[in-house]
């Protein structure tokens, strides 16, 4: 702003940064903390001081810590991990993989990332650094308390990598199909000016508006019985839909449906339309015009509709916990297991690494889409 | 486009919304009107105890499930109740029993209007607080410089993103016990908390968590609205010798107007289902709300049983509700597309 008049006063500067500091220290300080927490002994965890659950004395105690070195090291380490993470991994990507297979690419290249972080961070650093802090002698002494024991026991002893592993097939199932179906239908949406489409997208409205719980009591009695309903059709391979991941798959696609196809709807109504009766022109049927000439332009809505899926895959606790039985059940829901046992105060401070787990693959996702998320919440809002 | 093409393309998806999300609605409202139990029958019980000389015995009549002979399972019966369910979920008796003797209090302890209360005071109260600080975020970040607006927009939008359960549960563990701000309470004010020992503190973090959580989503919509604030507005309202508070009230709220109108129908929607909360803070004792409510009797008891036909009962009286929650917006929105449409 260049007008004078709109300078402001330095009250209201301070005021206003002010305000923004508070609510930023508001909104990351209950996730920061439970991250802490979740590296503590249990005393440490939960002691009433701040600095006691900062430093963590009860954990140096019993001889986990972290020296000066490490953290140095640590931090040297988790910096360039990041930087490379955002400049070279992206070069090699576009390097290495045909422009067609971008997508796989990305998953590749992330994945195997991923997993030579965790071999260096994990495997190779902490023996080199034993190593270097005993022949360091005072400097190595540990002066923060940390561990990484009740990770050890949520992911290995109570095997919540089972957890882990259904919430992605949940996932993956449902971006991959609530995308296929509601491309297709957020395409016929807006491309039809009819009436039907238009009270099509009002049903659709208001069936987001159910609360959950209201659908998952029709699910009920037709998933558990399913097998005997079913058996007339199919005969003796008639599945019992209770408990199976894809019956989930489908219901909470069905969920998001009405979701999914206002977004995409409103990313496809960007797209200008002459662009499709170009390709009619040149022959192409709706299918064709649809397949070839506005899929690959509308990728940025796609991915961002797809977030917004995965969200709601990942996050869900009501359907996953009454329609999944124990040996199926994902991430969300399972960590429900930990209230119910949750006696002593190991059980809770387990229950933190576990709610810390499920958090961080969210916080990586933030990091990295967050144009694609202020993007997608803004789609449907402005332009009403 | 023609018709046919149009239906071919939206097929799959209206497929699905039918099978799971009508099919379902149905089915809710046939059981609301059934029960369905396993057939008892009576049997004739004898249990000896070892006693001195002959055996003490006794027969007694016991009502069990009657089980199939070829499956193994029980079977059951499923008769039309009529509104049987729904008098189950009101408990209309004693309603009209606290309302005769004036104790009004009473009703609130019938666990449908308990969560009815909760539910429909939760939305509403949440409503500006949400609009209000989320306003407030916007306007903030807008004032700030433009380098720090990249990171607080990736903070700010952490709480909104996190799963919900797992965000209560983060509260849950800051004020739990001696948890890390009840010990900075009890010091400022001297005196021994405890957050989830009685209804009203537990209520009063669950605003804190849905204000938090909530949010983040109404600053994001309103940043991007403070965008296309119209500048010579702005600035013929500054020549005009308005002040920042009035350019605000009559300039950029105006401008918002529709934004806002958008975040409460989806603040209704979706704080009208809240749930999560009452798992995170595990505050079942003290306060519910209507999904809770379903959820309670949807999970089996401890005999394996769900008490489907009152959970239809109260999944459809929850429905009921939303519907006239959003009644008066919709209306709205829909005027003013009509409006704009001519």
């Amino acid at each position: 702003m260049s007008s004078k008049a709109m300078q402001q006063g330095i009250g209201l500067r301070i005021l206003s940064n002010g305000f923004l500091a508070f609510w930023c220290l508001l909104a990351a300080f209950p996730i920061l903390w439970i991250t802490v927490m979740s590296f503590k002994a249990p005393r440490d965890a939960f002691a009433p001081s701040a600095w006691d659950v900062i430093t963590g004395p009860d954990t140096r105690a019993a001889g986990n810590g972290l020296s000066v070195l490490d953290i140095i090291i640590g931090v040297t380490v988790l910096f360039f991990a990041i930087r490379w993470a955002f400049r070279l991994l992206p070069r090699l990507v576009r390097q290495m993989t045909p422009p067609a297979l971008i997508v796989l690419g990305w998953v590749v290249g992330a994945l195997v990332y991923a997993i030579g972080f965790i071999i260096v961070f994990f495997g190779i650093l902490p023996p080199v650094l034993g190593v270097m802090n005993g022949l360091l002698g005072p400097l190595g002494e540990p002066i923060i308390g940390m561990t990484t024991v009740h990770y050890y026991s949520v992911w290995v002893e109570n095997e919540f990598f089972r957890n882990f592993l259904n919430s992605l097939l949940v996932t993956a199932g449902v971006v991959t199909v609530s995308l296929t179906v509601g491309t297709l239908a957020g395409y016929g949406l807006a491309r039809s000016g009819s009436n039907l489409a238009f009270w099509l997208l009002i049903v659709a409205l208001i069936f987001r508006a159910l609360p959950h719980s209201v659908l998952v009591a029709g699910y009920l009695p037709w998933f558990i019985n399913s097998a005997e309903i079913l058996r007339p059709i199919f005969g003796e391979i008639s599945p019992t839909l209770y408990g199976q991941p894809w019956a989930i798959i489908a219901v909470l696609v069905a969920i998001n449906q009405p979701f999914t196809i206002w977004m995409l709807r409103s990313f496809f109504q960007n797209i200008p339309s002459e662009l499709d009766e170009a390709a009619r022109v040149d022959g192409c049927s709706h299918l064709q015009a649809f397949r070839r000439v506005i899929m690959p332009v509308m990728w940025p809505g796609v991915i961002t509709t797809g977030l917004f899926s995965f969200l709601l895959g990942y996050n869900d606790f009501l359907v996953t916990s009454l329609l999944l039985d124990a040996q199926n059940q994902t991430m969300v829901p399972a960590i429900a297991g930990y209230f119910n046992r949750e006696t002593t105060t190991t059980d809770q401070v387990e229950a933190v690494a576990a709610a810390v787990s499920i958090i961080a693959p969210l916080f990586l996702l933030v990091m990295v889409f967050q144009r694609q998320i202020v993007s997608g919440l803004t789609a449907g809002a402005v332009k009403g | 486009m023609k018709f046919k093409t149009f239906f071919w393309f939206v097929a799959p998806s209206v497929f699905m919304m039918l099978l799971f999300i009508a099919a379902p609605l149905v089915s809710v409202l046939i059981q609301s009107f059934q029960v369905t139990q396993p057939v008892m029958q009576q049997i004739e019980v004898e249990t000896c105890t070892p006693g001195f000389l002959t055996q003490t015995c006794t027969t007694e009549l016991k009502t069990v499930p009657t089980i199939d002979e070829e499956t193994g399972k029980t079977i059951t019966t499923t008769a039309w109740v009529g509104v049987q369910s729904y008098a189950n979920v009101l408990q209309m008796d004693k309603v009209w029993e606290a309302v005769g003797s004036g104790n009004f209090g009473d009703i609130l302890q019938i666990d449908f209007w308990k969560a009815l209360r909760f539910t429909l005071m939760f939305t509403l109260l949440t409503l500006p607080l949400v609009i209000g600080v989320g306003l407030g975020i916007a306007l903030a970040v807008n004032n700030a410089v433009q380098s720090i607006r990249g990171p607080v927009i990736f903070i700010s939008l952490l709480p909104f993103i996190i799963t919900p359960v797992i965000g209560a549960l983060a509260i849950y563990w800051l004020f739990v016990g001696d948890g890390i701000l009840t010990a900075v309470l009890e010091n400022i004010l001297n005196r021994d908390i405890a957050m989830f020992a009685q209804a009203w503190t537990v209520e009063l973090l669950m605003y804190v968590f849905r204000v938090w959580n909530n949010a983040p989503f109404a600053f994001v919509i309103f940043y991007a609205g403070l965008q296309t604030v119209n500048m010579d507005t702005l600035e013929s309202a500054i020549i005009d010798g308005a002040s920042r508070l009035e350019r605000l009230r009559y300039v950029i709220i105006p401008h918002l107007m529709p934004l806002i109108i958008f975040i409460a129908i989806i603040h209704l929607m979706d704080v009208y289902r809240t749930f999560e909360e009452i798992v995170g803070f595990r505050s079942q004792a003290h306060v519910i709300s209507l999904q809770w409510l379903t959820y309670d009797f949807l999970v089996p008891d401890d005999a394996g049983n769900r008490a489907i036909s009152r959970a239809s009962a109260s999944a459809m009286l929850t429905m009921i509700g939303i519907v006239i929650l959003l009644i008066l917006p919709l209306r709205r929105t829909w005027r003013d597309h009509k409006g704009s449409a001519h």
